[in-house]
């Protein structure tokens, strides 16, 4: 098994954008895979990592060295693929067990395309990203021009990310036991966020990113909620005024991660690039309004910078750096978390659009 | 909220004496407890039985009480120093009961002493099984079925409605205590009389048995706003049936997937919610192997054992933060001391693993069972840090000091493959080996499991470390398979023997830091585990902060055992105190997890990993020291002099070459000629027929002890052919690398000296004598400073003894040496140019800080310059006499009479002006049931059949009935003391020994015998029957004698002074 292990491990790379190289072995599909380098410091859920839409278009690092212990199941993903583009781990483990167990690692990256590299040392990684920030690497398991490889991340841009992640055509769930519907604007909403909706009495439906302001006000939804997603929402101009209109409209929103920064951008406020992210399982934030700390997993790399304290007022923030985690809007129906929220925030969301109707 | 305004000042109560379930962590607990409230400007009162404590030490406490752990002590403190608020939480299970007894009876309310740290309702619901329960109940959390019961037909009647097997769980007991687990009725009697015998409140708690469910532990902090985090997960290898502390323990848990880890972390903090707890809490849970069903097993709301090791594993402080919530702080106002920017509310994440290796007593104790249940056994523990599980294994099963390197254990490769089969199940202290050997005998991971329960993950990972070995002995050693077996943990000498072939490079460890963080946030915390990367953050680490600092290294002790215990840990802390405060940078190694020495922020840096030779070498080639240090270590750390002496590194104070002499048989002869310094007539042999020859020679009885030894392992008294038979058969098992020594036996009065020298001159703090005399270990005597019978001639020859061997060794530091003093004569037993267990102690009642003298010394001061001059230090004024304690009623089979082999796994003070009254002090601080009147059984050998009856008649003369077996109580008759016959447990008649045991009548045994051991013998059973009813058993006549004279004062310890010995 072991013998195999070193055998088999074909030679396989991570070159950053700032010229450091690491070289590793190839786990899950072989080519090579180009993206921004980020870590996460989640200790499990790596099923739920790699199905996270946040991660679209990033080669994602695992802090925890061992990684696949528990297998993969076909329970526990966030999405019906895999959205990170490449995974960078130190080990992964070749006899996971778990009783809901259906395979390993290696193979689950494999059926999905996503090329991995395995036996690097993540944490000199985690510190490099640390101290110069979230840059660009690839991954490769094949030949490569060093030069030319370097200019092409330099240059390396995920575009059409929401485009990506996004249904093409509204897909309906059930409520449990209820009869509001929610409208989802599809950042690449997660399986789990969808049932927070659906186990408090509201239907949902998915619709496509680009969805119209007109085609949601029409359609009679109690409340539109905009789910977290990849990349830097300042570009996404149609989809800020689209939940512009919906604010002005009266509508109830409710945003997660990149839908809170989108409602920010929709109402005037300002966002900035965090040197690195918050990833991970671990992160405090406060809120204000209790004097309560709340241990959240997050996966962001964009913050609320600034907000008229007349539009929103900030609901919580992260103990460590104090960026803003949360807002409640003052003037309209809408409240937003940087962080996945608890199911608390679902139900709070509920009894905002029973005020509303 | 802030500090609360109303305290400035808190009582700590400590938490006694080391025994099996209560260690050093409480010492590391306390500590930081006091150290977190003297930086908010509290005045610290503590109170503590435990002389070898670094929380009751001078820099720690602003009042020190080292005195017993009793309701009316604690009682006493609290009227003399009139605290204001009493921290319950921090002292254990025995700091905890008693201040919920003091809290309940309303003596804190009507002294005004607020409680902190935990309520008396919080307390209830966790540790009164059936509130418990309820509490659980009632938030939905599930629980175990089971039932309160108070007698045995109870407990019969409630599993007979569950079924067989159940766990019997005793309630308010240490370590689990009396616990067991019954397949049938006849078992459940006796396992559930002993239980409530043992419980305070006589309850156990009949359980449902799960054995073979995952054993999960969260360790949470909760604040008064109801924030609450989990610090860390830990999963126990061994499945649940065995003792958490019992277990070989990995953190994080590896098994659980996400949504398990998730249901288990809610679980956790919805308890530590509905208790309402205000700092540490441990969450035990038990879940199904094959479904998402759980059971909460235990919830412990203060800080244990558990959370000590979480606290190493993650770099949180667990306790600093604890006391900070304890006394008014929320854990968002608390900063996370290891990065320095971040808070304490947050959940540690880690980018290593982690195991923890327990360390077992069976080394000394070889009759004991070694079977391991719900009643912890071990005495301490290992941790080790990797980057993968079979790295961290492979540092943890060579940090434990067991003579291994690797997970082979070389008696099993003689064993039949039924043999290996029966020894993978039940649980024993080996199992781990043998699942390791069954695994290369081709048993599958599934068989495996399946008889064992140990899940599937950790049984291939040991397969990994199988086939790595079975890929190193075949074919050429080539970089590869080196590199591999490196990042897996394996030694070069492990390798090459292994593979028989020379390692092809060095491949030095680089080493990587812990920073509660995975690396997101930049640390400061200096604590480093060992790893196979190229990038050396502790190299990076020592560059970036180089302030041109000596830097020395200190080892410490490893984990505790039987004859090295906290007092190393206490002399290796002090030591990186005085290297601070001489301008050192002083960087601590150590792998205990239970220490103060291995808390981050006692020296510049920590170093986690084994102290063998090589992970040793590791360090100090990223290191670069000035100098180390090995004499505060124990045998742990000065059994590396010699290796480091080669490796051509500076060693601070004594020299290698020092050591080796003292050590060396016939070298040590040659330094006693020298010096003119008579030793008992001894010879080397390594043959039974050789040790009989010696011992005819020498003359019955004669001591018997291989040559280097720690604790007198291994070590007895023959009195005659036969005796030196079994023993030579017992230490024949094991291939002899040493001699062993056969010495005359001198019954003479044992006198112990620790002195500091620095090459001209040399100071004697104090000079203790023995209690029972030679023949008993050191440690398990009774020991009193100043000496009281001995007299001026004998004195001054011990002074001088002691300069002429401090000088001949070229003592630069601590020395401690063993005499007897018999016909008038002095003789040298034996001589340790280290630290001694008797050094924390002597340094408190003296008043002489000996480690921090020593320490200076060896940076090149002279004790001139610190104003000692050569010779006896004055006797102080107090008598302090050293208790010591045992963990016999944890152990089953252990025969508890004392000998030369040491049996105690902690010690107590007592000191006040007279030495009755010390002694009074000492016993009741080792817990001892010094009762006035009852009974007394003697029975004892023939030997002291005479000297018996000066004894028997002073507890005659007390007023106690006395009982004895034909021969003695004969003896006892014709001498005028009237005395009850008893039989023999072997004549089978009524009126037994035993039956007088079981009355009820009986307050103390005197029982000797000239064989013991076997648990098959009358005598052993006499004695263990003692140890069940807890009734006082003495086993040296001197023992006995002096308790006579103690009880002859007719004082209780409410007669006796408080002392504070910050004012000695």
């Amino acid at each position: 098994m072991v013998k195999n292990m070193i055998q088999d491990g074909k030679k396989a790379v991570l070159l950053l954008e700032n010229g450091t190289e690491l070289i590793g072995k190839s786990c899950g599909a072989e080519g090579t895979a180009m993206g921004e380098t980020v870590f996460t410091t989640a200790m499990v859920g790596y099923q739920e990592t790699l199905t996270d839409s946040a991660f679209y278009g990033k080669l994602v690092t695992q802090t925890f060295p061992l990684i696949g212990n528990y297998g993969v199941n076909s329970f526990d993903d966030e999405a019906p693929r895999c959205y990170a583009s490449g995974y960078i781990i130190r080990e992964w483990c070749e006899v996971p067990s778990n009783f809901r167990s259906e395979g390993d690692i290696n193979d689950y990256l494999k059926r999905h395309g996503i090329v991995g590299i395995y036996d690097i040392d993540t944490r000199k990684l985690t510190k490099i990203l640390r101290e110069e920030g979230e840059m660009n690497g690839v991954i490769t398991t094949g030949e490569y021009d060093r030069e030319a490889l370097l200019k092409e991340l330099r240059a390396f841009q995920v575009t059409d990310a929401l485009k990506a992640v996004s249904v093409s055509a509204p897909k309906e769930y059930k409520a449990e036991d209820g009869t509001k519907k929610v409208a989802v604007l599809d950042f690449g909403v997660h399986k789990s966020m969808i049932e927070g909706f659906t186990k408090n009495g509201c239907g949902v439906t998915v619709l496509p990113y680009d969805t119209s302001a007109e085609t949601i006000k029409a359609a009679g939804y109690h409340g539109v909620f905009l789910p977290d997603g990849p990349g830097n929402p300042s570009g996404a101009e149609e989809i800020i005024h689209t939940v512009k209109e919906l604010c002005d409209w009266g509508m109830p929103i409710a945003g997660v991660g990149l839908g809170h920064l989108v409602l920010a951008l929709a109402n005037g406020g300002k966002i900035r690039k965090l040197h690195y992210g918050h990833r991970g399982g671990n992160q405090p934030v406060i809120d204000l309004a209790h004097g309560r700390t709340y241990v959240t997993s997050q996966n962001h790399g964009f913050v609320v910078e600034e907000i008229s304290p007349e539009t929103a007022q900030v609901s919580f923030h992260n103990a460590n750096d104090k960026t803003c985690e949360g807002l409640r809007y003052l003037h309209i129906p809408a409240v937003s978390v940087q962080f996945m929220p608890e199911e608390g925030f679902y139900r709070e969301f509920v009894s905002m659009m029973d005020n509303k109707s | 909220m802030p500090l609360r305004k109303e305290l400035k000042k808190v009582l700590v109560i400590g938490s006694g004496p080391i025994v099996i379930g209560q260690a050093a962590e409480f010492d590391y607990a306390g500590t930081q407890a006091c150290r977190a409230l003297k930086e908010e400007g509290l005045e610290v009162v503590l109170v503590n039985s435990n002389p070898a404590t670094i929380m009751t030490d001078k820099a720690m406490a602003d009042k020190i009480y080292i005195e017993p752990l009793t309701l009316d002590v604690i009682r006493r403190v609290i009227e003399i120093e009139k605290p204001d608020s009493l921290l319950s939480t921090l002292g254990g299970q025995t700091g905890l009961t008693l201040s919920m007894q003091l809290a309940k009876e309303g003596f804190l309310d009507s002294h005004n002493v607020i409680l902190l740290g935990a309520n008396p309702e919080t307390i209830d619901k966790a540790e009164d099984r059936q509130s418990f329960k309820d509490t659980m109940e009632s938030i939905g959390e599930p629980c175990i079925p089971s039932k309160v019961v108070t007698t045995v037909e109870d407990a019969i009647a409630f599993t007979e409605t569950i079924g067989y097997p159940v766990i019997v769980r005793p309630a308010f007991t240490l370590g689990g205590s009396g616990g067991g687990i019954a397949d049938t009725e006849e078992e459940l009697r006796e396992i559930a009389g002993n239980g409530l015998r043992l419980s305070p409140i006589t309850q156990v708690l009949i359980e449902k048995c799960i054995s073979g469910w995952k054993e999960i532990e969260f360790e949470c902090i909760r604040d008064s706003k109801s924030n609450a985090i989990t610090v860390c997960s830990m999963e126990n290898v061994d499945p649940v049936g065995v003792h958490t502390g019992d277990s070989i323990v990995v953190a994080p848990a590896v098994t659980l997937s996400n949504k398990e880890y998730q249901m288990l972390r809610t679980a956790a903090l919805n308890i530590v919610e509905a208790l309402k707890v205000e700092g540490g809490c441990n969450c035990q849970f038990a879940l199904h192997p094959e479904s998402m069903e759980y059971a909460v097993i235990e919830v412990n709301p203060r800080v244990s054992r558990s959370s000590a090791l979480a606290s190493k594993a993650t770099g949180y402080p667990i306790a600093k933060v604890a006391s900070k919530i304890a006394i008014g702080y929320t854990l968002d106002e608390i900063v996370n001391a290891v990065t320095g920017t971040t808070y304490a509310c947050f959940e540690p994440a880690i980018d290593y693993l982690v195991v923890k290796f327990p360390r077992w007593p069976f080394d000394k104790f070889v009759y004991a069972s070694k079977k391991l249940g719900t009643q912890m056994k071990a005495t301490g523990e290992v941790m080790s840090i990797g980057t993968s599980f079979e790295q961290a294994m492979m540092k943890a099963i060579r940090g434990a000091e067991l003579k291994v390197d690797s997970l082979n254990l070389p008696k099993l490769a003689k064993m039949s493959d039924e043999e290996i089969k029966a020894g993978i199940d039940p649980a024993h202290d080996e199992r781990i080996f043998y699942v390791f050997e069954a695994l290369k005998r081709g048993m599958s991971i599934d068989e495996i499991h399946e008889i064992t329960m140990i899940d599937e993950w950790f049984i291939a990972k040991l397969k990994n470390l199988v086939e790595l070995e079975k890929w190193l002995a075949d074919g050429e050693l080539t970089v590869e398979k080196y590199r591999y077996a490196k990042k897996w943990g394996y030694l070069d000498s492990t390798i090459e023997r292994m593979s028989g072939q020379k390692v092809p490079e060095h491949f030095s460890a680089s080493y990587k830091m812990v920073d509660t963080c995975a690396g997101e946030f930049k640390a400061q915390t200096p604590y480093f585990y060992s790893t196979y990367d190229k990038q050396n953050e502790a190299a990076e680490f020592i560059e970036e902060h180089d302030q041109g600092r000596k830097r020395v290294l200190v080892f410490g002790s490893g984990p505790i055992r039987i004859g090295q215990g906290i007092e190393f840990d206490y002399c290796s802390v002090h030591c990186v105190w005085a290297l601070k405060e001489e301008g050192c940078e002083a960087v601590l190694c150590n792998n205990n997890p239970e220490t103060v020495s291995t808390d981050f922020d006692t020296g510049d840096r920590l170093y986690f990993d084994p102290l063998t030779k090589e992970d040793v070498k590791n360090i100090i080639e990223t290191e670069k020291p000035y100098g180390v240090v090995v004499q505060f270590g124990g045998q742990t750390a000065i059994s590396l002099a010699n290796y480091l002496d080669q490796l051509g590194v500076k060693i601070l104070g004594t020299q290698a070459d020092s050591v080796d002499a003292a050590e060396d048989r016939e070298r040590f002869d040659q330094v006693l000629e020298r010096c003119g310094i008579p030793r008992p007539a001894g010879h080397t042999v390594f043959t039974a027929e050789e040790a009989k020859k010696a011992g005819n020679e020498l003359g019955y009885p004669v001591l018997l002890r291989p040559s280097y030894v720690l604790g007198g392992q291994n070590m007895i008294i023959a009195h005659s052919d036969q005796d030196v038979d079994e023993y030579m058969a017992i230490i024949t098992r094991t291939k002899l690398e040493n001699p062993v020594l056969v010495d005359k036996y001198l019954m003479g009065t044992e006198v112990e000296v620790d002195a500091i020298c620095d090459g001209t001159d040399f100071v004697i703090p104090g000079i203790m004598e023995h209690i029972e005399r030679a023949g008993i270990h050191s440690g398990d005597s009774i020991s009193v400073y100043p000496a009281q019978n001995l007299s001026a001639k004998i004195k001054e020859t011990i002074i001088e003894y002691t300069k002429r061997l401090a000088m001949e060794l070229k003592v630069i530091g601590l020395v401690n040496i063993q005499y007897v003093v018999y016909n008038h004569e002095v003789y040298v037993i034996e001589v340790n140019p280290r630290s001694s267990r008797t050094i924390p102690y002597i340094s408190k009642v003296t008043g002489v800080p000996m480690v921090d003298i020593a320490t200076k010394i060896m940076l090149g001061h002279t004790l001139k310059e610190m104003g000692y001059e050569s010779g006896l230090v004055p006797d102080a004024e107090y008598i302090a006499v050293k208790v010591p304690v045992f963990s016999f009623e944890k152990l089953h089979n252990v025969d508890n009479q004392l000998g030369p082999e040491m049996k105690s796994t902690g010690e107590v003070l007592g000191i006040a002006k007279t030495f009755e009254e010390a002694l009074l002090k000492g016993l009741i601080a080792a817990g001892q049931n010094i009762k006035v009147e009852g009974g007394v059984l003697i029975t004892v050998r023939d030997s002291d059949k005479g000297e018996i009856i000066p004894i028997a008649e002073k507890f005659a003369d007390l007023g106690f009935d006395l009982y004895a077996t034909s021969g003695t109580a004969n003896k006892l008759n014709n001498a005028m003391i009237p005395t009850n016959v008893v039989s023999k447990i072997s004549e089978h008649k009524p009126n037994s020994t035993m039956d007088i045991l079981n009355s009820g009548k009986i307050s103390y045994v005197i029982s000797t015998s000239a064989k013991g051991r076997s648990p098959a013998k009358d005598s052993v059973k006499i004695r263990r029957k003692a140890v069940e009813h807890g009734i006082a058993c003495l086993t040296a006549l001197d023992t006995a004698n002096a308790v006579a004279d103690c009880i002859a004062m007719h004082k209780t310890i409410n007669d006796v002074d408080l002392v504070d010995i910050t004012k000695i």
